[in-house]
C-alpha cells in the first residue's frame, strides 16, 4: 500500500506546473503580440506543433516509430476541407472535432495492423498505410480534387463570432487555443497512470506485460489518441489555409514531423512545440540562403543530429538556460533533459 | 494470349532490375538489421554516372555501366567507413533519421547539379526496338536486362554459397561474436558487402534510368518497393528477396495493365496484408539479432 501511494505522490509532484511551463505559454501568447506581422508563418509553427505533440505520443512515449503520421494529418484535413466545402458541417469548431473524430476512427482500425510485429514491420506497415491513402485520394479524384486538391473552400466564422481574417489573426488565435487545449489533455493523460503504464511499455514490453499492463490494448489506444490528434492538426491545416492538397499524405510530411520532434526532443510534451519553432526556423533561414535547395540542410542538420547523438545535443541546448534558471530557482527548477528513448 | 506473355516478359524483367536494386538493401536491413532508406540514392548515383559518362563524355553504354558500379561501390564504401559504422548498434529510429537525411541531401544535391528533370541515357541501336519471338514482342532492351540481372543473380548465389567469402559473410550475419572469435574480420566483410551492394545499386540505377525513368526524386519515389522487396522477401537467403521482386514486378505490371485506376493500390495492400500475415516475410525467419 505504502509503495503504491508512493508512485501516487511522485507522479502528482511530476504532474505540477512548474513556473518554466506558465512562461512557456505567456510567451506564446506573448508572440503574437511582439510579432504582429508574423501571423502565417506562427500559425504554422502550432499546428505543426500539435502534430508533432501527436506524434510525441506514440513515438516518445509508447515507442512506436512511425514513418507515416501523415497518413491521419491527411485524413484531417480532407475531412475538414469536405465538410466546409459541401456544407455540412460549416462551423469550425465542430467541423474540426468531426475530423479529429474520423482520424481517430482510421487510427482505431489502423491500430491493430501497427501493434503487431517488430520496428521494421511497423515501419513499414505505417508507410503503407499513408501511401495507401495517397494513392486512394488520388484515384477517387472527383471527390478529393486529385492532384489540384480541394479548391474554393470557405469557412464561416468561429463560433459564428469571429471570421478567419486575411493577416491569419484570427487563425493563429483559432490555433493557439485549440493547442492549448489538447496540450492540457495530453498533459493530463500522460501523468496518468495510465501514461506511466505507456511508458513502461516503452522501457519494456515484456516486463510491462509481466507486471500486468496489458500491453496491446494500451499500445492500441494510445495510437488512436494519436491520430485524433493528427487528425486535428490536419483540420486546423485546411481550415487556417482554405487548402487540401494530395501533399498533406507525402512521405516528406513524415519525415519533417520526425525531424522536429528529433529536435525539441522526444518523450516530454514540449519537445514536439519547442522542435516546432526551432524546425520552422531553421526552414526560413536555409530558404532565404537557398530557396530551391533548403531541403539539403535539413537532411544535414538530421545526420549530424544522429551522429553526434540525440541526448549529447540536447544537454548542450539546455546548458545555457539551465544556468539561468539555477540562479533564480535553484536546482528544483532546471529543465531535465528528456529521455532518450529505448535502443 | 500474346498481351499476356508480354506483361510476364516485362514484369519479369521488371522484377528483375528491382532485385539487383534492392538485393544490396536485403544484406544491410535484411541480414545487418540496419534499416537504410537511402539505399536508392545509391542507385541515383549510378544512373547520373552513367547518364553523364554517356550523354556529355560520349562513352559507349555498356563501358559506361560498370562505371556506374564502381562509383557507387566506392561512394558505399567510404560512406560505410566514415558514418554508418557508427549507427549499426544504435535503435531503429536512428538509422531512419539518419538515411532519411542522406536522402534529402541526395535529392536536393543531385536537383542541384544536374537539375531536376528527367534524364535519358542515350542508348545504342542494337538496343532499341523489338524481337519477334512466335508472335510476342520482346522488347531488347528487356532481353538484355533478364540476362544482365539473371547472370548477377547466379553469380551471387554461387559466391554466397561455394566461396570462402560467402561462408564468411554467413557466418558474420548468423552470429557477429562467435565468427569474430573465430578470426573473421566481420567490420571488412560488413564494409565489403556494404560497398558491393552500393554498386549493384549503382548498376540497377544505370539500367532501371530507361524503364524506371531518374530524376532527384528516384530514392523517395521507389523507396518504397526496396523496401517491400526486403520485407516481404524476409533474409534468409537470397532466393527470397528475389523471389519477392519478381512478383512484385510482375503484379505491378499486370496491375498497371489490367487495373490502371487502381494505381499502387494493389501493391500496398498485398504488401501490407503480408506484413500482418507473416510479419518476417514471405521466405523469410527470425531475425538474426
Amino acid at each position: 500500500m505504502t509503495a503504491q501511494t508512493d508512485v501516487g505522490y511522485h507522479a502528482l509532484q511530476h504532474g505540477r506546473w512548474r513556473a518554466s511551463e506558465i512562461a512557456f505559454w505567456i510567451l506564446a501568447l506573448a508572440s503574437a503580440f511582439l510579432f504582429p506581422s508574423r501571423y502565417l508563418i506562427m500559425t504554422d509553427i502550432v499546428r505543426l506543433g500539435l502534430f508533432a505533440l501527436s506524434l510525441d505520443l506514440i513515438l516518445g512515449y509508447a515507442g512506436i516509430v512511425s514513418l507515416g503520421h501523415a497518413a491521419f494529418f491527411g485524413v484531417g484535413a480532407y475531412c475538414a476541407g469536405l465538410l466546409a466545402l459541401h456544407g455540412i458541417v460549416t462551423e469550425p469548431v465542430i467541423a474540426l472535432v468531426v475530423a479529429g473524430l474520423v482520424a481517430t476512427a482510421v487510427g482505431f482500425l489502423t491500430s491493430f495492423l501497427v501493434i503487431r510485429g517488430v520496428d521494421l514491420t511497423r515501419l513499414m506497415v505505417t508507410l503503407g498505410i499513408a501511401l495507401l491513402l495517397e494513392a486512394l485520394a488520388e484515384r477517387f479524384s472527383n471527390i478529393t480534387g486529385g492532384t489540384d486538391g480541394l479548391q474554393g473552400i470557405e469557412m464561416q466564422p468561429i463560433l459564428g463570432l469571429f471570421a478567419f481574417d486575411m493577416f491569419g489573426k484570427v487563425g493563429f488565435f483559432y490555433s493557439l487555443g485549440v493547442l492549448f487545449v489538447l496540450f492540457l489533455l495530453a498533459r493530463r493523460v500522460v501523468y496518468s497512470p495510465f501514461g506511466l503504464s505507456l511508458r513502461a511499455i516503452r522501457n519494456n514490453p515484456l516486463r510491462a506485460a509481466a507486471i500486468g499492463i496489458p500491453v496491446n490494448r494500451r499500445l492500441i489506444a494510445v495510437y488512436t489518441l494519436s491520430a485524433f490528434y493528427a487528425g486535428i492538426a490536419g483540420a486546423l491545416f485546411t481550415q487556417t489555409t482554405a487548402l487540401a492538397s494530395l501533399d498533406v499524405f507525402s512521405f516528406e510530411r513524415s519525415a519533417d514531423l520526425m525531424l522536429v520532434l528529433v529536435i525539441g526532443g522526444t518523450g516530454y510534451l514540449y519537445g514536439g512545440l519547442i522542435g516546432a519553432v526551432v524546425f520552422k526556423m531553421l526552414q526560413e533561414v536555409f530558404s532565404t540562403i537557398t530557396p530551391q535547395y533548403w531541403q539539403f540542410w535539413i537532411g544535414l542538420v538530421l545526420v549530424v543530429i544522429v551522429l553526434v547523438g540525440r541526448a549529447r545535443m540536447h544537454r548542450w541546448a539546455l546548458w545555457a538556460p539551465n544556468l539561468i534558471i539555477r540562479q533564480f530557482g535553484g536546482r528544483k527548477a532546471v529543465v531535465a533533459v528528456p529521455e532518450s528513448d529505448p535502443s | 494470349m500474346t498481351t499476356l506473355f508480354t506483361i510476364l516478359f516485362d514484369g519479369v524483367a521488371y522484377g528483375m532490375l528491382l532485385f539487383v536494386l534492392a538485393c544490396g538493401l536485403a544484406v544491410t536491413l535484411g541480414l545487418m538489421n540496419f534499416v537504410n532508406l537511402a539505399h536508392g540514392a545509391f542507385a541515383m548515383t549510378g544512373g547520373y554516372v552513367c547518364a553523364v559518362l554517356v550523354n556529355n563524355s560520349g562513352w559507349p553504354f555498356f563501358a559506361a555501366l560498370p562505371l556506374a558500379f564502381v562509383a557507387s561501390a566506392l561512394i558505399g564504401a567510404v560512406l560505410e567507413r566514415s558514418l554508418y559504422r557508427h549507427l549499426y548498434n544504435r535503435s531503429h529510429l536512428d538509422q531512419v533519421l539518419f538515411s532519411v537525411g542522406l536522402v534529402f541531401m541526395s535529392v536536393a544535391a543531385v536537383d542541384y547539379i544536374m537539375g531536376s528533370s528527367r534524364i535519358f541515357i542515350k542508348l545504342p541501336a542494337a538496343l532499341e526496338g523489338q524481337i519477334d519471338f512466335f508472335g510476342v514482342g520482346i522488347g531488347r532492351y528487356r532481353l538484355m536486362i533478364i540476362v544482365i540481372c539473371g547472370l548477377l543473380t547466379a553469380g551471387l548465389q554461387l559466391v554466397l554459397a561455394r566461396t570462402r567469402f560467402g561462408s564468411r559473410l554467413r557466418a558474420a550475419v548468423d552470429d557477429p561474436r562467435a565468427a569474430s572469435g573465430l578470426g573473421i574480420n566481420v567490420p571488412q566483410v560488413f564494409a565489403f558487402t556494404f560497398a558491393f551492394g552500393c554498386g549493384l545499386a549503382g548498376l540497377g540505377g544505370a539500367l532501371s534510368a530507361e524503364i524506371l525513368g531518374l530524376d532527384p526524386y528516384f530514392p523517395l519515389k521507389f523507396m518504397i518497393y526496396f523496401l517491400i522487396v526486403v520485407t516481404v522477401g524476409g533474409s534468409s537467403s537470397i532466393t527470397g528477396p528475389f523471389l519477392a521482386s519478381l512478383l512484385l514486378g510482375i503484379g505491378d505490371v499486370a496491375g498497371k495493365y489490367y487495373v490502371p485506376k487502381l494505381g499502387p493500390f494493389v501493391i500496398y495492400t498485398i504488401m501490407i496484408v503480408i506484413l500482418i500475415w507473416r510479419p518476417n516475410g514471405l521466405f523469410g525467419r527470425a531475425a538474426a539479432r
